[in-house]
């Protein structure tokens, strides 16, 4: 039996006191959506931050097809295959789209300084390759029409798909989406909802974040809900819809009162 | 052992000073977030202002000093009003390259006014104290006991009254503090005014004891800067801490070692704590 | 990447202008003064990578220049080293000193990185002062003498002089061009841009700083040798706080991450102040408040002003 595309083990992240992670086991399987929710401050970004390097975890592993990268710095994780996007969608400001996108095709490229001042054949092959797969991925978010504007002068909903489309570009294996429909209408959540099971249909694994119950419950293939740093329950929509200690943690346990 | 208080003195001397320019420093830098790289201008300003007071004006030593408070009050709170203030919003780049441009203003125009020749700073507090074999200056006991003064001032300022709290609050939490109400333009106004002040105070004290020259501050502000990261940037007590040590490690290494080695003190201690700890050593990491 | 072909006339013109400036203007005092500008050019080219692409504002730019300078000086006077190998040495010099100052400069970022790398700056000043042996102290070095020859080319008058600056200067120009149109360029701006997410896709960022900040040395470290070698002096006041601080203005008042803007903000101030030298004495204080409404009112400089230009005039 292989081992899944990313297994957690034990995870903890404590801050001083706080233990925003706290002893989490999960695993995302190769070609299914996975979404991890949770009440606000329940650990889920910061599961992202630890699982994408850019915290250390405190306790326990992560590991990518079998092999431990507990640790590894953001950009070495990035380059084994795990894209991520951020709560609050970060693109890259003072830039057009296309040239957003163009950078996340960096780390498949080699060309350095002397390739850069000899202008090298690989240089040239490269980088027009990098622009080609831009250009591919922005279609495929369906915002290629948007490609020379300013990423600061596009609606939210194009900057979430640029974002989207930044983090394909790398061909990663796994995509981490951290709330991609926090701050969209209804219309443009199903929008993106669609992009994200076509993400999926083109074989790359998500673990998904979000708030918006809908779209999640539509989407996911296993849900885990996290609650103060602790996986309170695991399961199929179905499961997680019904399951009591679900309701409670997002009635912040009123319900006992 | 009389070598060892001797010098203890005069460290402690030497530290009031650091401290009083570090905590100019530290001030702005927890409610503005800019490092004023025109802050040891500032501090050279107060030492000039007091001179002239002392030696065209012929007032007293504490006249000159409390019109170079003034003086340098103003003057730093013109720093925020005409320049920082409109950099809000842009990158710290633009405060520090701005801070940068008031530096060398201030310098040349310190250059042009005096010339670039060393000026002695005459003092009323010329006589000796001979306490336990130990000779000091009396102008030595009066830095030490102006800069307590001051702290202490600087201490019940931030603790007791609306202002001070206002900058404390601003300090830790800039949009909090907007939210409650406190009007940060104002804040940020006076904690430059008072950084001013500070510089002055600490400027006016050295004088008699140094020279005064356009350039006397930029040693100084490095000095202040090192002792602010170790001590914190933003922390008040940090900055006090860090200039009495700082001081006294410098005038113990001078005396026992050498003066060159004196010298490289602080320089070694901002690699050490870059390559150690490179967000402070007392301060919380993120 | 081609250039558009407007940009290209342009260009040529420019260079072809270069190129016959000491041919048309028979003043030996102002051919000095634009080769004084050229070398100064060289390493403001250098201080634009690492603020203008990379986004970190390095103040150890004119310690960097300093190195090079005595280093070539030192060379080339008290070893009799041939310029030849002795400028290249001096860029190594001071690109690997770069890379050993970055390694801890480069544990920080934004304010800490400029306050760090004053005192990098601070500090390499007091060691050549202190450094008499080797350096000559507070009064520098003399005697640098001026490039050997090679074959037929001769290198003792001005006019060959200045053509061997301008080569170096089109040589940086060139290389700033075309790492900035390139990947490492991309890559450059992206960290500048957000560290986080050039992390998050893969970049390097620890590695693309230290790179940066290595090209940024080597190029002061062009500019300090060729500066002493056409001085046939350097001095102290060369590698000192003030020296990054004129680099500073000309790189603002040119334009940030701009390829034009460190050229013609050097020649434009020193030009300018070689007019003004009867006011040599302000000069200070002059440039500080000039900087100061630079910041404020046009943080792109002349290049950010030519590029609004334009658009204005199709309207
Ligand atoms: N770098 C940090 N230092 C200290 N505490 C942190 C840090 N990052 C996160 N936390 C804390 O960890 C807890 C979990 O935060 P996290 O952002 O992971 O929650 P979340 O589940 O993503 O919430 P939301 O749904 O609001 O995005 C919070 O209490 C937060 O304040
Ligand atoms: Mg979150």
């Amino acid at each position: 039996m292989s081992a899944p595309l990313l297994r957690v083990e034990h995870l903890g992240m404590h801050f001083g006191g706080l233990k925003a992670v706290d002893d989490v086991d999960l695993d995302v399987p190769e070609g299914e959506i996975t979404a991890v929710i949770g009440p606000n401050g329940a650990g889920k970004s910061t599961f992202f931050n630890v699982v994408s390097g850019f915290c250390t975890p405190t306790t326990g592993r992560v590991a990518l097809n079998g092999v431990d990268v507990t640790g590894l710095a953001p950009h070495r994780i990035a380059r084994l295959g795990v894209a991520r996007t951020f709560q609050t969608t970060k693109l890259f400001p003072e830039a057009e789209v296309l040239d957003n996108v163009i950078i996340g095709r960096r780390q498949h490229t080699k060309s350095n300084v002397l390739d850069a001042i000899l202008r090298t054949k690989r240089l040239r092959t490269e980088a027009a390759e990098c622009r080609e797969r831009a250009r591919q991925a922005l279609e495929f978010a369906g915002v290629l029409h948007l490609e020379a504007l300013p990423v600061g002068s596009i609606p939210q909903e194009a900057r979430k798909r640029v974002a989207i489309a930044l983090a394909l570009v790398a061909e990663p294996q796994l995509l981490l989406l951290d709330e991609p429909a926090a701050g969209i209408n209804e219309e443009e959540t199903s929008g993106l909802t669609a992009l994200i099971r076509k993400v999926v249909e083109s074989g790359i694994a998500v673990c998904l974040v979000e708030h918006k119950m809908r779209m999640v419950m539509d989407l996911s293939d296993r849900i885990v809900v996290l609650n103060q740093g602790k996986k309170i329950a695991e399961g199929t929509p179905e499961e997680i819809r019904g399951d009591p200690t679900v309701i409670d943690a997002y009635l912040g346990g009123s319900s006992h009162a | 052992m009389t070598l060892f208080l001797q010098q203890f003195v005069n460290g402690i001397a030497l530290g009031s000073v650091y401290s009083l320019v570090a905590l100019g420093l530290t001030l702005v830098y927890g409610v503005l977030k800019v490092p004023n790289f025109a802050h040891g201008a500032l501090y050279m300003a107060g030492a000039y202002v007091s001179y002239v007071m002392l030696t065209s004006f012929g007032a007293s030593y504490i006249v000159a000093m409390a019109v170079s408070v003034v003086v340098l009050a103003v003057l730093g709170g013109s720093m925020e009003w005409l320049v920082f203030r409109r950099l809000e919003g842009k990158t710290p780049v633009h405060s520090m390259i701005a801070a940068l441009g008031l530096l060398f203003f201030m310098e040349g125009t310190a250059d042009v006014i005096w010339g670039p020749t060393f000026r002695q700073v005459p003092t009323p507090f010329d006589g000796v104290v001979t306490l336990l074999g130990v000779n000091i200056t009396e102008q030595r006991i009066l830095v030490i006991v102006a800069a307590v003064v001051t702290m202490v001032g600087l201490y019940l300022l931030l603790k007791r009254t609306l202002v001070g709290m206002s900058i404390e609050a601003m300090a830790q939490d800039r949009e909090g503090a907007l939210l409650v109400g406190i009007d940060t333009r104002r804040v940020a106004l006076l904690t430059f005014a008072i950084s001013g002040a500070l510089a002055a105070v600490a400027g006016s004290l050295i004088a008699p004891l140094l020279l005064v020259f356009p350039n006397m501050g930029e040693l100084i502000i490095l000095k202040a800067f090192v002792i602010v990261i170790l001590g914190g940037m933003g922390s008040v007590p940090g900055a006090i801490l860090g200039g009495y040590l700082l001081a006294l490690a410098e005038t113990m290494a001078g005396t026992y070692v050498s003066f060159a080695f004196s010298e490289l003190i602080a320089f070694g201690l901002l690699v050490l704590v870059l390559v150690i700890r490179p967000t402070g050593l007392f301060q919380k990491g993120v | 990447m081609r250039l558009p072909p407007a940009r290209g006339v342009a260009l040529s013109l420019l260079l072809l202008t270069a190129i016959l400036f000491p041919l048309l203007v028979d003043n030996p005092y102002l051919v000095s003064v634009v080769i004084t500008a050229y070398v100064t050019a060289i390493a403001v080219y250098g201080l634009d990578v690492m603020l203008g692409y990379t986004g970190e504002l390095s103040l150890a730019q004119g310690g960097f220049f300093g190195i090079g300078g005595y280093s070539a000086g030192i060379l080339m006077a008290t070893y009799e080293v041939s310029f030849w190998i002795a400028l290249p040495a001096a860029v190594v010099m001071t690109a690997a000193l770069g890379y050993v100052i970055g390694l801890a400069a480069l544990r920080t970022r934004g304010d800490y990185f400029a306050i760090f790398t004053l005192a990098v700056g601070v500090m390499i000043v007091i060691i050549i002062e202190r450094w008499e042996g080797v350096t000559g102290g507070t009064d520098g070095l003399i005697g640098i003498p001026p490039p050997s020859s090679i074959g037929p080319l001769r290198f003792d008058s001005l006019t060959a002089q200045y053509y061997l600056v301008l080569f170096f200067l089109v040589l940086t120009i060139y290389v700033v061009w075309s790492l900035v149109n390139s990947l490492v360029g991309r890559t450059f701006v992206a960290v500048r841009n957000s560290e986080e997410l050039a992390r998050a896709v893969g970049i390097d960022a620890g590695k693309t700083h230290q790179l940066s900040f290595v090209i940024s040395a080597a190029l002061a470290g062009l500019g300090g040798a060729l500066y002493a070698v056409f001085l046939g002096y350097i001095g102290p006041a060369m590698g000192g706080v003030q020296m990054t601080f004129m680099m500073l203005v000309y790189l603002m008042i040119g334009g940030v991450a701009s390829l034009a803007g460190p050229l013609v903000g050097t020649l434009l101030v020193t030009g300018l102040m070689q007019f003004l030298q009867a006011f040599a004495e302000y000069q200070m204080m002059a440039l500080g408040p000039i900087l100061v409404v630079v910041i404020i009112f046009f943080p792109k400089g002349l290049a950010g002003l030519a590029k609004l230009l334009p658009e204005r005039w199709r309207r």
